[in-house]
């Protein structure tokens, strides 16, 4: 399932991106999770194909915006980056460092580099904890003595992200989710990671809330040189903050671009029928003042179950332009135009049909 | 507006609690015709639940005090005999809830939840009846194979068909009035295009009146003819969904909307957030309840800080906003706003592509 592995295009890194300074790179990464039967004589009947072949990179200060729906296996690879499952197969290089198999004790060092922003500001602060205690455990735990102690440490955490320094000792309740995902934030950065996995940083909050820390992540981004991977559902939020976007679909990926060229020509039906669905806050009225409804694509169903894919391209059981080859044979994630990648036998805004001038303005 | 089907006059809502009196809803009217959709928009906290269980009659058996009118079709339910209300709920208005997972029984097949519905307000309908109008619901909100289907267990469902199911249950004895409290909030978005787009197409089927409860305002222009923008248990605008998208005239309306990535403009570097958090429902600031977090309130010499502004007409038909600035002040501010300007407080630490640390 790794048929990308050798092409030059993997290895120089981020499809067009100048490479080099590739931070992390993935490469046929899948995780199966066993399904059994019976208590005593357990047998595998199946495997939930969670993720199931998937190539990545991220460049160094870049953010790589990880889109899907659930089931897609977002999460799941999300949770394979920073090392809190272990992958069935492929490989994850942070900093030129293979870190797949890495044993329990020798993480530890690896913890350092890389951190994870949690959806729920609420089940991921423990709530006998206070503040101190919860940004400065990554001090404690990693046994590193900052200068000038953890308690300024702390508070200079707290101050960068925006809350004040002396709520040291207050508990989590005392605080609104916002400022609670704030103190998730200060916690993953304690201990200067190089890469953060955001899991749905934002999907808890209030919309008004939203934005202060999409804000604040892109601030913290420029000030510390952060590298992210944002995983997200939200299609605007991932517009918004990527510098890179990959496309998952029942554990593969479908289509990776530049934010630009995935936002103004997606070539996948699978993101075609996605972007469509986003509800856009301007009300359409035809001339005579009457409601409108937005044209979009409305794809039939829900995604098919990970245990038992749909054979060859995943998505034709839903696509409207699915042919007897799609049922047949996987298509492979191919660089159509430079920097743009799709796994399609049948893409859209292809570059003979369309003029294919954003893509060329939109080099960033 | 006379013969509206909904009439929601000066209605309060308050909790009394052992840390003070929590205000949920304080003070809002409105009124809503058959075969029109109105949407309530605010964060949470800002009363858009309360007001919609309030107008369901969900309040009784609580602590809470509920003063003003609610008139359904003229009758009025504050202070209704509870089991004229139940008459009424499930039958004349009916509600949808976020989390079709937990609305659901997980011991009853969604069938029998239906024709539960069903017969409790046509006892004379036999079971036969019954069943078979539970498949042609079933149907109606898209469910393949209803007559099998109709005897699955909500687990068998997925997330979106399990929303539907509940469509059908609300929808089973042709209600008036159906609110929607964030019916696709816990769902994909590809399977919410499916479910707003089935609401509106029953909506025209029915010509039932909807109040759609929602924070996110993509899902509010889509579907609703009004909109209703609270904060803190009050109004802050009310009017056409085209006027308040096209001239929006509360402060916080701009923050909603300037806080949203959009898709269908062109990025914009810098999201305007609104600083600050919502109040709480105990300690509403005085004054007007968004002062605190309004970056316009210096332009009207501390009036915000003391008086409670009035929901008060403004040039178009029928849009009124809670605001003391002056209208070509709101004007202008809008425009500015508008034309992606950045306040001073959110500009960024570090300019983008800036200092490397």
């Amino acid at each position: 399932m790794s048929e990308q592995t050798e092409t030059p295009l993997a290895r120089d890194g981020n499809g067009g991106q100048p490479a080099g300074d590739v931070l992390l790179r993935v490469t046929g990464l899948v995780r199966h999770f066993p399904v059994t039967r019976g208590v005593v004589f357990r047998r595998k009947v199946g495997a939930v194909q969670a993720v199931d072949g998937i190539d990545l990179s991220v460049v160094r200060g870049q953010t790589l915006g990880l889109v899907g729906e659930s089931g897609s296996g977002k999460t799941t690879t999300g949770r394979l980056l920073v090392r809190l499952d272990e992958p069935t197969s492929g490989q994850i290089v942070i900093d030129g460092n293979d870190v797949t198999h890495l044993r329990q004790g020798k993480m530890r060092p690896l913890r350092r580099e890389i951190q994870m922003i949690f959806q729920d500001p609420y089940s991921s602060l423990n709530p006998r904890h206070t503040v101190g205690a919860i940004v400065g455990a990554p001090f404690r735990l990693q046994r590193v003595k900052p200068p000038g102690g953890v308690k300024r440490a702390v508070q200079e955490l707290l101050e960068l992200v925006g809350l004040n320094p002396e709520h040291y000792n207050r508990y989590p309740y005392e605080f609104s989710g916002g400022q609670r995902q704030r103190i998730g934030i200060a916690r993953t950065l304690a201990l200067r990671p190089k890469l953060i996995v955001a899991d749905e940083p934002v999907s808890a909050l209030d919309v008004s809330i939203q934005a202060q820390v999409i804000n604040l992540l892109e601030d913290l981004q420029d000030e510390l040189g952060l590298t992210y991977v944002v995983i997200a559902h939200d299609l605007s939020v991932v517009r918004h903050i990527s510098d890179q976007v990959a496309v998952m679909y029942l554990g593969k990926i479908v289509e990776v671009a530049s934010r630009d060229q995935l936002y103004a020509t997606p070539r996948h039906p699978y993101t075609v029928a996605l972007l469509s669905a986003v509800p856009v806050p301007e009300p359409l009225t035809s001339g005579d003042g009457q409601r409108e409804r937005r044209k979009r694509i409305r794809l039939e169903g829900d995604v098919p179950s990970p245990l038992n894919p749909p054979p060859a391209c995943r998505f034709h059981t839903r696509c409207w332009k699915a042919q007897q080859i799609c049922r047949t044979q996987e298509p492979p994630l191919a660089e159509l135009v430079s920097g743009h990648r799709v796994a399609c036998h049948f893409p859209e805004n292809t570059p003979q049909v369309n003029e294919d001038a954003k893509p060329a303005a939109a080099a960033d | 507006m006379p013969g509206a089907l909904l009439e929601v006059e000066d209605l309060r809502i308050h909790f009394p609690t052992q840390d003070g009196l929590v205000k949920s809803v304080d003070g809002v009217s409105f009124s809503l015709e058959r075969g029109r959709t109105l949407g309530i928009v605010g964060e949470s906290g800002s009363g858009k639940s309360v007001t919609s269980l309030g107008i369901m009659g969900l309040h009784q058996g609580t602590q809470a005090r509920i003063t003003g009118h609610i008139r359904l079709g003229g009758e009025e339910l504050v202070g209704a005999l509870p089991a004229r209300i139940r008459e009424l709920r499930g039958d004349k208005m009916a509600m949808i809830f976020q989390d079709p997972l937990s609305s659901l029984h997980p011991y009853f097949t969604v069938g029998n939840q239906i024709i539960e519905a069903h017969r409790v307000h046509h006892p004379e309908a036999t079971k036969q009846q019954a069943r078979q109008r539970a498949v042609d619901m079933l149907g109606r909100v898209g469910i393949p194979e209803p007559a099998v289907r109709v005897d699955d267990y909500p687990h068998q469902f997925s997330g979106g068909m399990r929303q539907r199911v509940m469509i059908a249950m609300a929808l089973v004895n042709d209600p008036e009035l159906l609110i929607a409290d964030e019916p696709t909030t816990a769902l994909d978005v590809t399977v919410q295009a499916q479910i707003l787009d089935l609401i509106s197409d029953l909506q025209a089927e029915f010509g039932s009146a909807v109040i759609m409860i929602t924070h996110d305002l993509g899902v509010v222009a889509e579907l609703s003819d009004d909109i209703l923008v609270m904060y803190a248990g009050r109004v802050a605008e009310y009017g056409s969904a085209a006027d308040i998208f096209a001239r929006p005239g509360h402060p916080y309306t701009w923050g909603l909307l300037a806080s949203m990535p959009r898709m269908d403009r062109e990025r914009l570097t810098r999201l305007v957030p609104i600083p600050g958090t919502p109040p709480s429902l105990i300690r509403v600031p005085p004054g007007c309840p968004f002062h605190p977090r309004c970056r316009y309130g210096h332009l009207n010499g501390g009036r915000s800080e003391t008086e409670v502004p009035e929901l008060r007409d403004t040039e178009d038909p029928g849009h009124r906003v809670a605001c003391h600035l002056t209208a070509a002040e709101r004007t202008r501010q809008w425009a500015l706003l508008a034309a992606g300007e950045v306040p001073e407080d959110v500009r960024e630490m570090v300019p983008r592509g800036g200092v490397e640390a």
